[in-house]
């Protein structure tokens, strides 16, 4: 009875799916587990600035009960999309540790640059986690405000996407910062006169 | 019981006075700003007021009146660090969100000077701009604007 004989095989292959099985199972807990609001708020960085800032908005409080926390908006869905972004978030834990922003005036200082990575990942998706719930095909037109329904009526001809209107929607924007200097078609539309 | 006449007749004024007193209350009930429900009971809940959105912004009743604002602004925020308010009313962006522009007034300081960026003491927009609720008034009046 050597690990070569039918038995022996047998046994190694179902050791094998039952801790392939664990495995799995483990790892995307423990994944789903660093998905959930509460573990992005156990860090004071996020507690203190960004979800206070969130609790006052739409996205956290509105009439009909739909709420967005964090991981909808800043955690891609689709499985791969998701482990790359985890993996990348693992420079966050460094500069956890680093405690790069850890006071309310250093994340201010730094506040532009976290935005921008924020707005340039969104930019590059084209806004894939807003659109997990905003979609233009779902969009009633009718119902929208009529300066609303001309300018995505715009984004769409255009291909413009979400987030390079939406800006600081659900936290402050940089201090300083004007969202008018990137909004597309707030430039063109100076230099014609 | 009285030392003299003139204790009795003062007090017997102040016991008149008092009776009339809660005869009077009685009569004109005083309603509080609370309502007259009982102190047990809760309230009269107020009615709830939506701000209005009125296209083409609200005429004004008086000359040099600020105007009104004619929408919802709970989305936007005031702070030291940004005006959301400017998203769409600034120079830049007036235009293509079809907004009305921030006067010329509100970008000259207190000295006089042309800035290239809200006077401080315009920068609060709420101070003077507030929204409404489209509700009647609560007094009638026969006031009419220009």
């Amino acid at each position: 009875m050597g690990l070569f004989s039918k038995e022996g095989t047998l046994k190694v292959l179902l050791f094998g799916f039952i801790l392939g099985v664990l495995f799995w199972g483990g790892f995307n807990t423990a994944m789903e587990a660093t998905n959930q609001e509460s573990f992005c708020i156990s860090c004071h960085e996020m507690e203190e600035n960004v979800y206070q800032e969130y609790t006052e908005t739409i996205h956290y409080s509105n009439r009909t009960g739909v709420r967005a926390t964090c991981p909808d908006c800043h955690v891609p869905k689709e499985w791969v999309h998701k482990i790359v972004r985890k993996i990348k978030a693992s420079n966050e834990l460094y500069h956890k540790m680093l405690g790069t922003i850890d006071t309310p005036e250093k994340f201010e200082s730094k506040r532009l640059q976290l935005a921008t990575n924020e707005w340039k990942r969104m930019l590059k998706t084209d806004s894939r986690e807003c659109r997990n719930c905003h979609e233009f095909d779902s969009m009633d037109f009718d119902k929208q405000e009529e300066r609303s329904a001309d300018r995505h009526d715009e984004a769409i001809e255009n291909g413009w996407t979400c987030i390079q209107c939406h800006k600081g929607i659900a936290h402050e924007l940089p201090a300083g910062y004007d969202p008018a200097d990137d909004t597309p078609g707030v430039e063109e539309e100076e230099s014609d006169d | 019981m009285f030392k003299n006449v003139k204790t009795k007749k003062v007090l017997s004024i102040f016991l008149l006075a008092i009776t009339a007193m809660i005869f009077s209350s009685v009569a004109f009930s005083v309603e509080s700003l609370r309502g007259d429900s009982a102190l047990d009971s809760d309230a009269n809940k107020p009615k709830k007021h939506k701000v209005a959105t009125v296209s083409g912004g609200i005429e004004r009743n008086y000359k040099l009146q600020p105007p009104m604002i004619p929408h919802k602004i709970d989305k936007y925020r005031i702070s030291i660090k940004n005006n959301g308010c400017m998203k769409c009313h600034s120079e830049k962006a007036y235009k293509k969100e079809k907004a009305t522009r921030v006067g010329e007034s509100h970008y000259i300081a207190r000295d006089g000077t042309k800035l290239d960026h809200l006077s401080s003491r315009r920068y609060f927009c709420t101070q003077c701009h507030v929204s409404q609720t489209g509700d009647s008034p609560l007094v009638e009046n026969t006031y009419e604007g220009i």
